[in-house]
């Protein structure tokens, strides 16, 4: 069954890449397309950032991921690059678990 | 340095949500879009349903159909060099891409991003998933806290740059957490997308 959704997600997701570039332009002068498109993965984002930091199973959940998340907030808000905004969330994360 | 942490990051993410090594190399190969395929092992790694993970996986991987718009104009690419290029349609080169000040550039610059990061996360992945068991209970705890704060990190310029997006990001959170408890996992992800993007575009339109 893993491997069904890895091979099924993987065809769909290059499809989208290729649907992109091979689509006409005019797809995207309509309004409705462009909304969707621009503002779906910003609700979709938000949704995958809680539910991965907050939610255990069906269980909402306080944990260390959420030091994790609030250290790489405060990173965000200093405008740290990528790189160093993951490591500050996985080094809160590791200091709250040992001292917990 | 940041694709290889990342890269890293997620073969370990998706080894501990249940995925075999040649699965999760399969999925940097072949799917190679760094937040669907995060989206996807979250959700089967949280137990939800197979249409949700893969349904994760595609709304995430729809504004690589938005880049592919903007993209396909100046690439100017056809036949069996636009099955390629395609495939290298991602945040990242879009960004480099199209800070290029002219069309060769563009071209080169989409390039010679889409082959390093191609190379980057996948060697970055299968490091990852082969490390992952070596890693102490620490190590484990820091990664968790990686993938939610990658998803901010993609998130960020959104917030940052769109009071519209704010309105949108903070709807999704709260649907999600809310729904959270009484749906299966990973569906509260796309109910939570599916009602604020959708219902705030036709609003606005």
């Amino acid at each position: 069954m893993t491997w069904a959704i890895v091979l099924a997600g993987s065809l769909g997701c290059y499809l989208l890449k290729y649907l992109g570039l091979a689509a006409s332009p005019a797809l995207l002068e309509r309004p409705a397309v462009r909304r969707a498109v621009e503002l779906v993965p910003a609700a979709l984002l938000a949704a995958l950032v809680v539910v991965q930091a907050f939610t255990d199973r069906q269980a909402l959940v306080l944990d260390a991921r959420a030091a994790g998340l609030t250290a790489a907030f405060v990173a965000l808000l200093l405008r740290a690059p990528f790189l160093v905004v993951l490591l500050v969330a996985g080094g809160a994360a590791a200091g709250v678990h040992a001292l917990a | 340095m940041a694709v290889g942490l990342y890269g890293a990051a997620f073969g370990a993410a998706a080894t501990a949500a249940g995925l075999s090594v040649l699965q999760t190399c399969t999925l940097s190969l072949l799917m190679f879009t760094g937040a669907s395929q995060f989206a996807l092992v979250g959700v089967l790694g949280a137990g939800g349903a197979p249409l949700a993970a893969v349904a994760s996986a595609l709304l995430l991987g729809a504004r690589n159909t938005l880049y592919g718009l903007r993209l396909a104009g100046p690439l100017g690419v056809r036949g069996l060099r636009r099955v390629v290029a395609a495939h290298a349609v991602i945040d990242e080169t879009t960004a480099m891409a199209l800070a290029a000040p002219h069309a060769a550039a563009l071209r080169l610059s989409f390039a010679v991003t889409g082959a390093s990061l191609f190379l980057g996360w996948n060697v970055s992945t299968l490091a990852g998933a082969l490390g992952s068991s070596l890693l102490g209970e620490s190590a484990q705890v820091a990664l968790d806290a990686v993938v939610p704060a990658a998803f901010l990190a993609l998130l960020w310029p959104r917030l940052r740059n769109s009071g519209t997006d704010r309105v949108v990001a903070a709807g999704g959170a709260v649907i999600a957490l809310a729904l959270s408890p009484v749906v299966p996992p990973g569906l509260q992800v796309m109910l939570a997308a599916a009602a604020v993007g959708l219902g705030f575009g036709w609003w606005r339109r």
